[in-house]
């Protein structure tokens, strides 16, 4: 394949191949950061994950008697693994990474009739099946390094991604900003409790302000480069941000945190910018992807606060992803009303 | 007679199956089959209603006045539903207990109501009988089918609690996969869907591949109209 396109003028026609290039390049700065604060773990199921998704992308090409090799080498079916990969829980045993990539390659994807005719953000819904599923193994995040003394090494982190209970591990496992974020604080302040807390950070949790900041950065390049639209992205925070601020009320110790903490914390720039903006399942009208955008922000934040689960991105994009259909065909009914009236 | 009664039974049990391909029923089919003994009870009992509801139907059909045909057989499936759920209650009160409100929702079951229509109404006695057990045997085997893949994915074993409905099976419980960790969806809402799916989408494999030999087997019984909702 030519890689020449990925260096040059940004305003070139690429293909499907290389704007996936791109996407994974894109996500580089984010993943690095996360292999900073929590070690190994994210790279193996990144490999792992990648590998599985290769080879039931092609056995699933060959049942359904497509050309193997032209449709793998899009990556398409590389980012659906890479985006699975990190939401997982770092060293999550292999087996959840194996039925997430399953229901999102062959369930999601190829059942559906295969790249561009999927309903469902492939990724997300590997995600919600393995989160309804196994509630246990998929809130089990290391915690970061700077709230912890150090990262466990890479024979226990194997040991768990092969599926043994590593003792060594339990020390090293807990709550995640978000998580802790939810439970009751008393009549603390949200400064007070977070000067106690390792967890939190600057503006949102420890490390993962620095991981958001590494996918609003890829995020960015990805807008540079036109592969993205600003619409989707710009929605999602901006509602978000809105949000927050309705209910922020200072951080007094009723307060749901500030807007940086819901910018900067969970997938908050993963989901804006990596997933929302998936084109086959979301709206193809500038306007719609708006409405698209204000409804996912609106359900990140309502999951979040209200809801039961610490994130909400998953579910906040399948639920948009219901919704992008009927929104493209309100929006062309209004511009057609329009044209009449005329 | 001889391939009258084989047409019955291939229809009614395969070529078209009240859960697979007319896909009738659904509600209770994906409601209860989370688990084998669930799935058996509600398949047996809509399999005696069915067989029940023809029989009976089949003999007043010729007193049967057409413009009110409709409510007598809801009428005549509503006790039949009694007589099951009564027997439920007597003899297996824990499984009554858990599939509760699909007992009685078994009368608004479309199979046999489509059934009495379709077939008792127009058939003499025995056919009649033949039918209802046809039907309902190929409803209660997809039923069973589902709850033991979805007990087996959900927790790991299969014919748990055998005792509800069969007093001397308490000790069926078998422990297929050790060491695994329940994949939760597959006992869940989705997961009835999901395997459902599967299932149909397997018959039609099957179907495809028989039709390849012979192109045959497509002759109905008379006045049974093939409801095909699948494509």
């Amino acid at each position: 394949m030519n890689l020449l396109p990925l260096l040059s003028s940004r305003n070139q026609t690429l293909t499907t191949a290389q704007i996936m290039l791109l996407v994974l390049v894109a996500a580089l700065p984010g993943i690095l950061v996360m292999a900073v604060f929590f070690g190994s773990g994210i790279l193996m199921n990144i490999a792992w994950l990648i590998l599985c998704a290769a080879v039931l992308e092609a056995v699933v090409l060959k049942i359904r008697n497509k050309p193997v090799r032209k449709s793998l080498g899009d990556y398409s079916a590389v980012v659906t693994a890479l985006l699975l990969a990190v939401s997982l829980p770092p060293a999550a045993p292999w087996w959840l990474g194996l039925t997430g990539i399953f229901f999102a390659i062959v369930v999601a994807k190829h059942l559906y009739g295969g790249l561009g005719y999927n309903p469902f953000n492939p990724a997300m819904v590997g995600y919600a099946v393995l989160l309804i599923s196994f509630p246990v193994e998929m809130t089990r995040w290391l915690l970061p390094s700077g709230a912890v003394a150090q990262l466990p090494d890479f024979s226990s982190v194997l040991s768990s991604f092969l599926g043994q209970t590593a003792t060594t591990m339990d020390a090293l496992v807990g709550a995640t900003a978000l998580d802790q974020f939810k439970l009751d604080r008393g009549s603390q302040t949200i400064a007070e409790y977070w000067t106690d807390n390792p967890l939190f950070g600057t503006l949102s949790g420890t490390g993962w302000e620095w991981i958001n900041a590494g996918f609003l950065a890829g995020g960015l390049y990805m807008l540079y480069r036109n592969i993205i639209t600003w619409h989707i992205p710009a929605a999602v925070l901006g509602t978000m941000a809105m949000m927050a601020l309705l209910f922020y009320d200072g951080g007094s110790s009723a307060s749901h945190g500030s807007p940086f903490f819901h910018l900067f914390g969970g997938a908050a720039m993963l989901g804006a910018f990596f997933i929302a903006t998936d084109p086959v399942s979301g709206p193809t009208t500038n306007t719609g992807k708006l409405y698209y955008g204000v409804l996912i922000g609106l359900l990140i934040y309502s999951i979040r606060i209200w809801g039961s689960y610490p994130d909400g991105v998953a579910f906040a994009v399948l639920l948009a992803n219901f919704a992008a259909p009927g929104i493209d065909h309100f929006i062309r009914l209004s511009k057609q009303g329009s044209s009449h009236a005329e | 007679m001889q391939t009258a009664t084989k047409n019955i039974s291939w229809q009614g049990l395969w070529g078209n199956n009240a859960a697979l391909v007319q896909l009738l029923g659904l509600c209770p089919l994906l409601a209860v089959s989370n688990s084998t003994v669930n799935a058996l009870g509600l398949g047996l009992a809509t399999l005696l209603v069915l067989i029940g509801s023809n029989g009976m139907v089949s003999l007043c059909r010729h007193q049967l006045i057409p413009a009110i045909r409709l409510p007598v057989f809801v009428l005549i499936i509503a006790s039949f539903t009694t007589c099951a759920e009564l027997l439920l209650r007597a003899f297996a009160l824990e499984l009554y207990q858990a599939l509760g409100i699909f007992i009685p929702l078994i009368v608004t079951n479309c199979t046999i109501l489509g059934r009495a229509e379709s077939f008792a109404s127009k058939n003499s006695l025995l056919p009649s009988l033949l039918d209802g057990l046809m039907t309902g045997l190929g409803f209660a085997l997809v039923l069973l089918v589902l709850g033991l893949l979805r007990e087996l994915f959900g927790t790991g074993l299969i014919l748990a609690n055998m005792d509800r409905l069969l007093p001397f099976a308490g000790d069926w419980s078998l422990q297929i996969f050790s060491g695994y960790t329940p994949f939760l969806l597959a006992i869940l809402p989705p997961g009835a869907f999901l395997f459902m799916g599967f299932l149909i989408a397997l018959k039609n494999v099957v179907d495809k591949r028989m039709a390849k030999p012979e192109v045959a087997e497509e002759v109905l019984v008379s006045g049974s109209k093939r409801v095909r909702v699948t494509g």
